[in-house]
């Protein structure tokens, strides 16, 4: 709209001089900073503290019901006191297969890394021509309904057999496990392009190339980044089964390892860290994918 | 010779083996700078026809001629502007035109060239302020602005609009319809206008369409409409001849043609 313009006239051509003193009034007392910094201390506070004392209390209850000399399970004082070394310090290097868990992890996120970055660029191509067609869609959804569910150590016999190699392997797990939620979103977020957007395509004339990065991709980018996410968190779950039968260097292996040297606390530090870093990795792909799809949504 | 003509259009839906018909016999000719207002009930197949003449729904007998040549594509010599705005969520309003833009003049105008007149676009319907917002961030009328303004840049022969009002309040509507009227005035575009607001039709059309009911509509009537521009809202509404045009339309539609609820 319009913005009327208005001239400003003043409404008397003479100021009024005031009629009573001005008392100026003192400065408020508390001063704007710090009350702001207040009020982002108390938000903090807000969402930190639940969860931290919900931690607390669990930590408690597993401290109590672990600590008799002869529990099963390691009580949180005993894996502190056995495990430190892992607790303190994940980068520490002591020996060729003797190394922090920070080391194992990352080695892990690169399998990580390779396999989900291919299972994304593949599962995203495939989804858009799919999606593109009513029949493909129709011939290949059932198949891969099926194929999706199918856990990740079951490929793990076959992808040996196929790369007989442990390395691969495990890359080829976690990409075949994460491709299908990539492919299936994708497709879905494709053929949900509205019509009006289609309408818009062919009144400009956009051909088959300024389609699929003008309208296609920005119109699907939430399906996508959904897939991604659930593909991300997937692939994690399965690095981790993958590493255990393939042996290397990860994470995987580690727990495998510490397992059949009956190390159980050096189990659960590294479970803490699978954990922590799964969440990261969700949270990243989240962040990344509120980023690249503002103000898609249709309004 | 006319500038725009539909010759004999029929048009038949074929869902699930069973044929509807949904337009039969559709014949018009539109001279260049006429504006033209299409009204009907609801369902009378007023938007088929628009798509038709946009090139988006093919036709199934009869063609649409557009300086005496078929056109059966869309193309951006007959821009639309939606009912629903349709702008891209993702874009600017600056972006949002200059797609249409970039496509119709990609070739024959430079790089700065084709910013001017995006920027020249916006300013004609006055949204040049906006031109970083993105369609969530303004309002229904300024996104029709946007549209109209993306449609105008194509520089269309034929400038299709459908409901372009429908979605808006009666105040931003108003001022809609001057803004086109203005627009009409100044740029003196071909314009087919579908609407279902008498008073809309009257105010802004040289020529109104009216559409008997479906299945099967045709044009019932053509109504000229015998006022001089630039046509003044408040003024309009005392002049006899503006009262009688719609009252026409009205008989029309409320009593020859009125509008039966499906069964």
């Amino acid at each position: 709209m319009s913005k009327p313009l208005r001239k400003t006239e003043p409404m008397s051509t003479t100021t009024p001089s005031p009629a009573a003193t001005i008392v100026s009034l003192p400065a408020p007392a508390v001063n704007l900073w710090r009350g702001r910094l207040m009020q982002w201390l108390r938000e903090m506070a807000a969402t930190i503290l639940p969860p931290l004392i919900t931690l607390a209390v669990i930590l408690g209850v597993w401290q109590i019901m672990c600590m008799k000399p002869d529990a099963a399970l390691p009580s949180p004082a005993r894996i502190w006191s056995e495990a430190r070394d892992l607790i303190v310090d994940p980068f520490f290097v002591a020996g060729p297969q003797d190394i922090g868990l920070g080391w194992r992890v990352l080695t892990s996120l690169q399998r990580v890394g390779i396999g989900f970055g291919l299972a994304g660029v593949t599962g995203i191509v495939v989804g858009a021509i799919i999606g593109q067609s009513m029949w493909t869609m129709r011939g290949l959804d059932p198949i891969f309904q099926i194929l999706r569910t199918v856990p990740p150590l079951a490929w793990l016999p076959i992808s040996l057999a196929a790369f007989r190699d442990s390395r691969p392997s495990a890359i080829f797990v976690i990409f075949i496990t994460s491709i299908w939620p990539i492919i299936i979103n994708t497709a879905v977020g494709i053929r949900n392009i509205p019509q009006d957007y289609r309408n818009v395509a062919a009144v400009v004339r956009l051909n088959q190339i300024e389609f699929f990065w003008k309208i296609m991709i920005p119109s699907a980018a939430p399906y996508i980044f959904t897939g991604l996410r659930i593909g991300i968190g997937l692939s994690w779950l399965a690095i981790v089964a993958a590493e255990m039968l393939t042996g290397g260097v990860g994470v995987g292996f580690f727990i495998w390892d510490a397992w059949n040297s009956s190390r159980l606390a050096d189990i659960f530090v590294a479970l803490a860290y699978i954990g922590l870093t799964g969440f990261v990795l969700d949270r990243i792909v989240a962040a990344v994918g509120s980023f690249a799809t503002r103000g898609t949504q249709a309004s | 010779m006319a500038y725009l003509k539909l010759d004999h259009i029929d048009k038949v839906f074929s869902r699930g083996g069973r044929d509807s018909e949904v337009l039969r016999d559709v014949t018009l000719s539109v001279e260049r700078g006429e504006y033209i207002s299409i009204i009907g009930h609801s369902g009378c197949g007023k938007s088929t026809l628009l798509n038709i003449v946009a090139g988006l729904t093919p036709v199934t007998r009869g063609a649409v001629l557009l300086e005496e040549r078929e056109v059966n594509a869309p193309g951006p010599d007959r821009a639309v502007v939606f009912q629903n705005h349709s702008l891209l969520p993702w874009l600017s309003a600056y972006d949002n035109v200059r797609l249409g833009v970039d496509k119709a003049f990609g070739a024959s105008r430079s790089r700065a060239e084709r910013h001017d007149w995006t920027m020249h676009n916006l300013d004609l319907v006055q949204m040049a302020h906006a031109k970083d917002k993105r369609p969530s961030e303004i309002s229904g009328g300024m996104k029709q602005r946007i549209g109209i303004a993306r449609a105008l840049a194509m520089e269309p022969k034929v400038l299709l609009l459908d409901e372009p009002f429908g979605a808006l309040d009666a105040l931003t509507r108003a001022h809609l319809q001057d803004s086109v009227m203005a627009l009409h005035q100044k740029l003196g575009n071909t314009v087919l206008m579908i609407t279902h607001d008498v008073d809309e039709a009257v105010l802004l059309s040289d020529r109104i369409v009216m559409m008997t009911n479906g299945p099967a509509a045709h044009i019932g009537e053509v109504l000229d409409v015998a006022l001089p521009r630039l046509r003044r809202r408040l003024e309009l509404a005392t002049s006899p001849v503006y009262l009688k045009c719609r009252q026409r339309v009205l008989e029309f539609l409320y009593e020859r043609h009125r509008y039966v609820e499906a069964a």
